[in-house]
């Protein structure tokens, strides 16, 4: 399965979605324009992967910062992600950063994946 | 030429540290996002507090930028392109104001739901946060309802606002958050 690796800029995050290495991870900061458009691939990536997942697949969160726009889609990641047997999420945080710690508590309750939290 | 030493004082009494009026773009709101954020660091500001005032300058703007293509081609330019944002910091508080023109029709509508949030406490607002994110699509122009009700979470202060009426068609919808400096 081909790699899914996005640069990120100031307002849109770092993507990787790796099958064969097992890296999946959405790090940086999340405001661009168009949630929608930019999301799009990532979680056509996601739906093609879960046809043929790995049997565990750790899904790492490193967000700085992200907009309303881009907590609608970073929602339907995690509907995605819901698909896959095995699947866990970890969301990193800023040790400081309650915001951060309680918006990923709160996707945990909309979404029934496991969580794990960390600091960063 | 009175005019810019009055705009001056005005800024130093009100105790502005950005003021941007015109064009709003995704590029206009990251250029305002980097100078205040350059701002925010340079003062040394908490970090916590930099990321509330983060977050909610970029909702205001992309409201604003949402809000402004949605009226772009209609009316005259000094509809479309007559909107304002501001930063203002004192001991207390930052505040984040923006001003920008609605069409009359919408206005009803809009103070009915600012009111709706002014009358919620901080676990009523986290679950119309959770009840809006599972239940809208993201709309036409990028917006997902949210903006208003984040604002409101990360102020954690009743959000102000006013209209006044510009034409027979448009009012300006003035916003006010405020983001205490001081720690809970």
């Amino acid at each position: 399965m081909e790699i899914l690796n996005l640069k990120g800029t100031e307002d849109t995050p770092t993507i990787l979605l790796d099958k064969k290495n097992g890296i999946f991870e959405i790090s940086g900061r999340s405001l661009p324009e168009d949630s929608a458009e930019f999301y799009k691939p990532v979680i056509e990536w996601i739906n093609a992967y879960a046809t043929a997942a790995n049997p565990t697949t750790e899904f790492a969160f490193k967000l700085e910062y992200f907009n309303t726009a881009s907590s609608k889609l970073i929602l339907d990641v995690l509907s995605a992600l819901e698909e896959i047997k095995g699947v866990k999420v970890i969301w990193y945080f800023h040790d400081d950063d309650e915001d951060m710690e309680e918006a990923g508590q709160e996707f945990s309750e909309l979404v029934e994946i496991p969580f794990e939290f960390k600091t960063y | 030429m009175n005019y810019i030493y009055e705009l001056h004082r005005t800024m130093m009494s009100q105790k502005l540290i950005l003021v941007y009026d015109g064009d709003f773009t995704q590029e206009t709101t990251k250029s305002i996002l980097s100078m205040a954020e350059r701002n925010l660091d340079s003062s040394g500001e908490d970090s916590g507090t930099k990321r509330k005032v983060f977050n909610v300058m970029v909702e205001a703007l992309q409201n604003i930028v949402k809000h402004s293509s949605e009226q772009g081609l209609q009316a005259g330019s000094l509809v479309s392109k007559s909107a304002i944002f501001m930063i203002s910091k004192d001991d207390k508080r930052y505040c984040v104001m923006t001003g920008n023109p609605i069409p009359k029709a919408n206005v009803t509508g809009l103070t009915k739901n600012l009111e709706d949030l002014n009358s919620k406490d901080k676990e009523g607002l986290k679950e119309m946060y959770k009840d809006i994110i599972k239940n809208t699509q993201i709309s036409e122009k990028g917006g997902a309802g949210l903006g208003f009700v984040d604002m409101a979470r990360k102020s954690g202060e009743k959000l102000e606002f006013s209209f006044s009426s510009m034409d027979a068609d448009y009012d300006f919808f003035c916003l006010k958050v405020n983001i205490s400096r001081e720690k809970e």
